[in-house]
């Protein structure tokens, strides 16, 4: 929402009312950076029941070809509730301190 | 041109005798709206009716919703216009005071609503009677607002802000003022404009940015950052709005022969002392004034139709060469600093560098006509004599009038 | 669950990148529902979590189109855009399908907007109604509404030397909505996805206004953790404080019945808001709630009537 130089538009060049024409446009707006704790995915323990990707607040469950592939760490706020709602908790989904690289 | 009941019975074509009422739900079926959302309120009522009854008789084809209050009134319309649709309304009084948070939405949006106001006094005491504290109280809401003096200026005012809310370099939602009772239920022979000379008049496409048309996002919450900006463009759109107003005014008066500007005057191209006025007064002061020119005294009048953007050069331009001006007000600010009329239009001789150094006239301000108290000739004439005393002293005796008050 | 991966498949109309609190129960309402939408979505929301975090400019959290307009019309703005939607296709101006959705709070629907909602209820507007009773004002900090449970502590409410929480039991919603005589209402909680979006799709096809009630957890607001909201969901169906139903054209059904009910007392204590209800001189309280919540069970059991 910056011009070229990196300034915000000034009112003679933004749409009027306050109107916003980009649809989904906050998915570029990083939430991730909330999270104290974070999900760890296990691909190999993941049993593709998807009840972390219908349960997540937060949009954050990547999904690609019909398949969990991972945890998206841009928005994931670190809740924890795929963890906690996933039948195989501990293992194909696990909770770690931030800055864990476990 | 369809036949109407209500032009049945007040016989047929043109030169027929309708109430303001009438005349302004005449104009709400012939700018064929989409949708109209409306609740009714003395003495806006009748146009409640009829518009229903228009649409109960397939004579208009909108979506009429009778809703639950005033406030969904306004909160249905924004969301029919902000959907892409062409929306109208009307209210009065508590209800115009109760839509308050949404005029401002309406215009924060950049919705182009019309809204016919039926001027009613406020609560409390109760009153149904005229007094503009209902729609001064709005002034400040980035709604256009134009007055009217009698029921053909209704009519064509109503037709004429259907253009001038649309008009994309405006966009901005408009009332439509008009005195309760004194013009909403006055019969007066009007002109009458065929319908289709009215649909060829509008803009007959629809706006395609809103919700119907495009996945938008109206209502974001817009912090520090971009409000500041997106205010500053109402103004930019208010300002833009006074040439429309203009124009429009003007490919009117090609339809219909009749003018518009933002304001008019009467005999005030040589006048010595003049009042300001808005609304149906207008009428019995330009009697008072015939009277005062024919004894030799220089009287005029200065009557406003556009209040909101308010045509600040052109009042300073129409009352610099008076020397003595009364500014009626028909509400009060209850700032102590005299009616919403008169803050403003002394505020606009003082603007602009070619006022500085002026001789201004000396300007005084007579509330009037508050709950419907009549005003008579007499009172208009004591206004002049007053006047004529101050010009011939240099001042004032007392900056703020009440008119018909008993002490 | 060869639905939930078809529904995942989808691209999602509700992005991340909004601003609503980790472990929110609103996201994961509005996410189930508009997983199964099959039309363009018009969506009204009202002042408050959703609008606030959802839409921030210039950011957008909607992929659908999206009204906001104050706190208590939610119901008469998406009531306008409804009745456009009717003129412009009666008039040819537009030939597509939508599906109307308001959103709103618990209070933006039990209090403020309560008006409005009775309002669209009457007219018959296409629309599906949901409110995300987190039961309070938590955008302004807790405060107590007239969805807030009995013995509650909220910020309007607070547990004090003369007082013990909230007074009053929270207002029969769903009571209220039926008296509007609506085609189709239902009670419905996160944690139980399957029934959510059942009911969802029945609510998108319903001609007429539709009300959907969701027990939506607020982990601030409630003072629970943020890992537990959809498990306080399943406690407050297990416990019958929220029991799942669904009215079709008057005719009661209930959804789900817990094998064993279990005491109220599981599901109060995973949150802090209850906490003092659990010291002995607050035992009448706790009581009265377990009396209360056993007798809106029966009368659910006696009007679903074996349905």
């Amino acid at each position: 929402m910056y011009d070229e130089t990196g300034n915000k538009p000034g009112w003679q060049s933004l749409p009027r009312g306050g109107v916003i024409k980009r649809p989904g446009s906050a998915s570029a707006y990083e939430t991730g950076e909330w999270r104290l704790e974070k999900p760890v995915y296990n691909t190999e323990h993941c049993i593709q029941c998807f009840l972390c990707w219908v349960y997540c607040p937060d949009s954050a469950i990547d999904v690609r070809d019909g398949k969990v592939i991972g945890v998206d760490y841009y928005h994931c706020k670190g809740c924890g509730i795929c963890v906690q709602e996933c039948p195989r908790t501990g293992r194909a989904l696990d909770m770690v301190p931030e800055g864990d690289n476990k | 041109m369809v036949q109407t009941a209500l032009e049945k019975q007040s016989g047929s074509g043109k030169g027929t005798a309708l109430s303001g009422n009438e005349a302004i739900a005449l104009a709400i079926r012939q700018v064929n709206p989409d949708v109209v959302a409306a609740y009714p309120i003395t003495p806006q009522t009748d146009i409640v009716q009829y518009v229903a009854q228009f649409v109960a008789d397939g004579q208009v084809d909108a979506e009429f919703l009778g809703v639950e209050s005033e406030h969904s009134a306004m909160s249905a319309c924004i969301g029919a216009c902000a959907a892409g649709a062409r929306t109208v309304t009307a209210t009065s009084s508590q209800g115009l005071a109760y839509m308050w948070e949404t005029l401002h939405i309406a215009s924060g949006m950049r919705l182009p609503i019309v809204m016919a106001v039926v001027n009613r006094a406020l609560s409390s005491p109760l009153n149904i009677h005229c007094d503009h504290s209902d729609s001064m109280g709005a002034r400040d809401t980035g709604w256009i607002q134009i007055y009217s003096s009698n029921v053909q200026e209704a009519y064509d005012n109503f037709i004429q802000a259907i253009k001038v809310a649309e008009d994309p370099e405006v966009m901005l939602p408009v009332m439509v003022c008009m005195d309760g009772f004194l013009v909403s239920h006055s019969l007066e022979n009007l002109q009458i404009i065929p319908d289709e000379e009215i649909s060829s008049f509008l803009i007959s496409t629809r706006d395609q940015s809103g919700l119907l048309f495009q996945p938008v996002t109206f209502g974001a919450m817009d912090l520090q950052d971009y409000y500041f900006e997106h205010r500053r463009q109402i103004i930019a759109a208010m300002e833009t709005a006074k040439g429309v107003l203009l124009r429009t005014g003007k490919s009117f008066k090609d339809l219909t022969g009749r003018a518009y500007g933002l304001l008019s005057g009467y005999r005030i191209d040589d006048a010595e002392i003049a009042v300001v006025v808005i609304g149906s007064l207008s009428g019995s002061v330009q009697v008072v004034i015939d009277e005062l020119r024919s004894e030799g005294i220089k009287a005029g009048m200065v009557n406003l139709r556009v209040f909101r953007p308010f045509p600040v050069r052109e009042v300073a331009s129409a009352l610099s060469r008076c020397r003595a001006v009364a500014v009626l007000d028909r509400s009060d600010s209850l700032s102590t600093g005299g009616g919403p009329l008169f803050i403003d239009v002394r505020s606009a001789l003082y603007a602009g560098p070619e006022s500085r150094g002026a001789e201004r006239p000396v300007i005084v301000n007579y509330v009037y006509g508050l709950g419907g108290r009549l005003v008579s000739l007499d009172d208009i004439r004591r206004v002049f004599e007053e006047l004529k005393r101050v010009v011939s002293s240099g001042h004032t005796t007392r900056l703020i009038n009440y008119l018909g008050v008993r002490e | 669950m060869g639905h939930i991966k078809e529904l995942a498949g989808k691209e999602g109309l509700f992005t991340g990148g909004h601003r609503l609190c980790a472990g929110c129960g609103i996201p994961v309402v509005v996410r189930q529902f508009l997983a199964v939408t099959e039309h363009p979505v018009i969506v009204a929301a009202g002042t408050g979590c959703l609008q606030v975090a959802s839409a921030i400019y210039p950011y957008t959290a909607w992929r659908t189109g999206f009204i906001h307009s104050a706190f208590a019309n939610t119901a008469s703005t998406i009531s306008g855009v409804e009745a456009a939607y009717k003129a412009l296709k009666r008039k040819g101006l537009t030939d597509k399908e939508f599906h109307f959705i308001a959103i709103a709070g618990d209070g933006g629907t039990y209090d403020i907007g309560l008006q409005a909602l009775s309002g669209m209820l009457e007219r018959g507007h296409r629309v599906v109604y949901i409110c995300n009773d987190n039961e309070g004002y938590m955008n302004t900090g807790v405060q107590a509404s007239s969805a807030t449970p009995l013995g509650a502590d909220t910020t309007t409410t607070p547990v004090g030397a003369r007082s013990k929480g909230k007074e009053r039991e929270r207002k029969d919603i769903i009571g209220i909505v039926l008296a509007h005589n609506v085609p189709y209402v239902a009670q419905v909680s996160p944690a139980h996805w399957h029934d959510l979006t059942s009911k969802a799709k029945k609510a998108l096809k319903t001609e007429g206004p539709s009300f959907i009630n969701s027990l939506t957890p607020c982990p601030r607001g409630w003072r629970s953790e943020t890992h537990i909201s959809m498990e306080l969901c399943r406690l407050a169906v297990d416990t019958c404080y929220w029991p799942l139903f669904e009215v079709e054209e008057g005719v009661w059904r209930l959804n789900y019945r817990p094998r064993i009910k279990r005491p109220l007392a599981d599901y109060l204590r995973t949150q802090a808001r209850f906490k003092h209800l659990f010291l002995p001189e607050n035992k009448d309280i706790l009581e009265n709630l377990q009396a209360s919540v056993d007798r809106q069970w029966e009368q659910i059991l006696k009007l679903c009537d074996g349905n």
